[in-house]
């Protein structure tokens, strides 16, 4: 069998050339992908736009309706104040809160000592690595009447999840998603040169210059990216939230996520439930946009 | 590499071991940090601390307390029954796990080393897909499967989780396989293996550290699922542990909550071991991909 074509040149892999198996091993994931992945969405552009229900009279007879969910859509008050809870948590507990704690932490454990250092980074790290739900229990247990919650903040007979749902919430998710951008946040402080920092402070800069004119500076490349991942990962954020409160008392948690499961799974309504989530995949496909953007500079 | 400095900065000629001895001074700034990262550790522990104490208290309440100490709550959840929901969440994860590394590699080999048209877009395409919320497919995934009878059954299930979490392991899998050097599969190639023994026999014993690393990020995705499991399969005797965890919070919070702590605990486990085996690997800014946890 050896006749010498296995040397050719067209057997090189860095030649430009389309080769049969590679379509064969690129089917798989892609077809899964188109399937699955491609598929619901694709097919959500369509029910978006019916009245199909899960249970009731348009669960078997359905059919498209042109505008009248966009039109319903605009006319929903609980909408738009899921909209505004859903700025308030992906704004003040992600952006804000998880952001800035994050960044504080990890410009904090560059200065302390080892035994600090690690034992916070553990307990931090620790609330973000055990599943949602775990974390969603724990809160669910801090945050009750006699909860210490409770305790510590001198209201041991209330319940946070109902005098203060959203802040609580926020608290929460706080708490559980802190670790993520503490840890970019160390990664790429090590990046920070050393000598440029003493440098400064051979000069007499002060602390606060240095962090403020050196450190903060190089870490912005990276707060832009952060800001925009916990962005991302905060707009879907379901569990926690749903776990805690299912979206109450009333509608006071009531997020876009969560807005949309009671749409669709509480009261049935799966054509305008869709019509929701079309405006969940425009928001965050704007936000995957900005941050393939983002990658494809930087490389 | 140090941002607080302990001591006095000196030019090395004066640095004489008799002239100076520098000892740490404690400045108020240096406090003050470690004064607020204590009191943020303590805020992050608390909710922990919680946890642990009422799983081995007999009496557990809401508050945190030293333990009435008992192994009765693990004994409870330690029975055939109670760990169905573990046996079903190992089911979930191990299956999304193979389906999604094991076609994730089938993509990122290719778009690693061959030439594909338009390789660029696609993996921009991909690393796009990985960004998207997965919440907002929940509805037409559910109708989809509706339509097709896929619904209520745990490996249908984790198809869609393997869906969901593909993107992202495509991206992290042609990373892997980058940073490979390309002669030992001429070499291979040369011999006369075929694509799919190349891939088996040279590439993945080669990436098997950032084989693993995606595994275990999936797995873990997967063991934490909790909507699309509650949304796809209502069958009960498929429920994994975060749909038992919720369902006993609503069903007996009140009364079992010693119990549930034990039961979350032990959930939790897994994945906290999990973690700590490819801690190293999360540091160095494979955190960006979360977005396809959900």
């Amino acid at each position: 069998m050896m006749d010498g074509s296995e040397f050719q040149l067209d057997h090189r892999q860095d030649r430009p050339r389309f080769e049969p198996s590679t379509a064969l091993l690129l089917s798989l994931p892609g077809g899964f992908l188109f399937f699955l992945f491609a598929g619901p969405i694709a097919y959500a552009l369509y029910l978006g736009f019916t009245n199909l229900q899960l249970i009731g009279p348009h669960a078997q007879a359905w059919w498209f309706t042109g505008l009248a969910n966009p039109t319903r859509l605009l006319n929903d008050a609980i909408f738009f104040h899921s909209i505004k809870l859903t700025l308030i948590f992906v704004v003040g507990s992600g952006m804000i809160g998880q952001t800035l704690v994050g960044l504080i932490l990890a410009l904090l454990m560059r200065g302390s000592p080892a035994p600090i250092r690690l034992s916070v980074g553990t307990l931090v790290v620790a609330a973000w690595v055990i599943p949602e739900v775990t974390a969603a229990f724990i809160w669910y247990a801090f945050a009750q009447a006699g909860g210490t919650l409770g305790i510590v903040l001198g209201a041991p007979q209330t319940n946070f999840l109902f005098s203060a749902p959203m802040a609580t919430v926020s608290a929460a998710n706080l708490w559980r998603g802190t670790a993520f951008s503490m840890l970019v946040f160390s990664a790429a402080l090590r990046n920070v040169p050393a000598e440029v920092l003493e440098a400064a402070d051979v000069e007499g800069a002060s602390r606060f210059q240095r962090l403020w004119s050196i450190t903060l500076p190089l870490l912005g490349p990276t707060i832009i990216t952060n800001l925009l991942l916990v962005t991302i990962l905060n707009l879907s954020d379901f569990t926690l939230i749903y776990t805690l409160t299912q979206g109450g008392p009333g509608t006071a948690t009531m997020t876009l996520p969560i807005y949309i499961y009671q749409e669709a799974f509480t009261y049935y309504e799966l054509g305008y439930g869709t019509t929701i989530s079309l405006v969940l995949i425009l928001i965050g496909a704007v936000l995957s946009l900005l941050f393939v953007r983002k990658v494809r500079k930087a490389t | 590499m140090r941002l607080f400095r302990h001591g006095p900065v000196r030019p090395p000629e004066l640095a004489g071991p008799l002239i100076v001895i520098p000892h740490p001074r404690i400045s108020l700034p240096d406090v003050a940090a470690n004064v607020v990262l204590t009191v943020v550790g303590v805020v992050f522990a608390l909710p922990l601390l919680w946890l642990v104490f009422a799983s081995v208290d007999k009496n557990a309440g809401w508050y945190i307390r030293l333990p009435d100490l008992s192994s009765e709550n693990y004994r409870a959840v330690l029975t055939a029954h109670g760990l169905q929901p573990f046996v079903n969440s190992l089911y979930l994860a191990a299956v999304t796990t193979a389906v999604a590394t094991v076609l994730a590699l089938l993509a990122a080999y290719p778009l690693s080393r061959r030439h594909v048209p338009g390789k660029r877009t696609v993996m921009l395409l991909v690393l796009f897909a990985s960004g998207l919320p997965v919440t907002m497919m929940l509805v037409p995934i559910y109708e989809m499967y509706a339509a097709i009878h896929w619904l209520d059954s745990s490996f249908t299930t984790s198809l869609f989780l393997a869906a969901t979490a593909l993107p992202f392991a495509i991206w992290l899998m042609k990373n892997y396989v980058d940073a490979v050097p390309v002669e030992l599969e001429e070499a291979a190639r040369i011999e006369g293996a075929g694509t799919l023994r190349t891939l088996l026999s040279v590439v993945l014993p080669l990436i098997l550290p950032g084989f693993s690393v995606t595994a275990v990020y999936i797995f873990i995705s997967a063991w934490g699922a909790f909507v699309v499991p509650l949304v796809l399969d209502a069958n009960p005797d498929d429920q994994p542990g975060t749909v038992a965890i919720y369902q006993f919070l609503g069903a007996h919070g009140f009364v079992q909550f010693g119990q549930l702590a034990a039961f979350s605990l032990l959930f939790s486990l897994p994945v906290v071991i999990l973690y700590l085996l490819i801690a190293r690997s999360f540091r160095g800014g494979f955190t960006f991909g979360g977005g396809v946890r959900g």
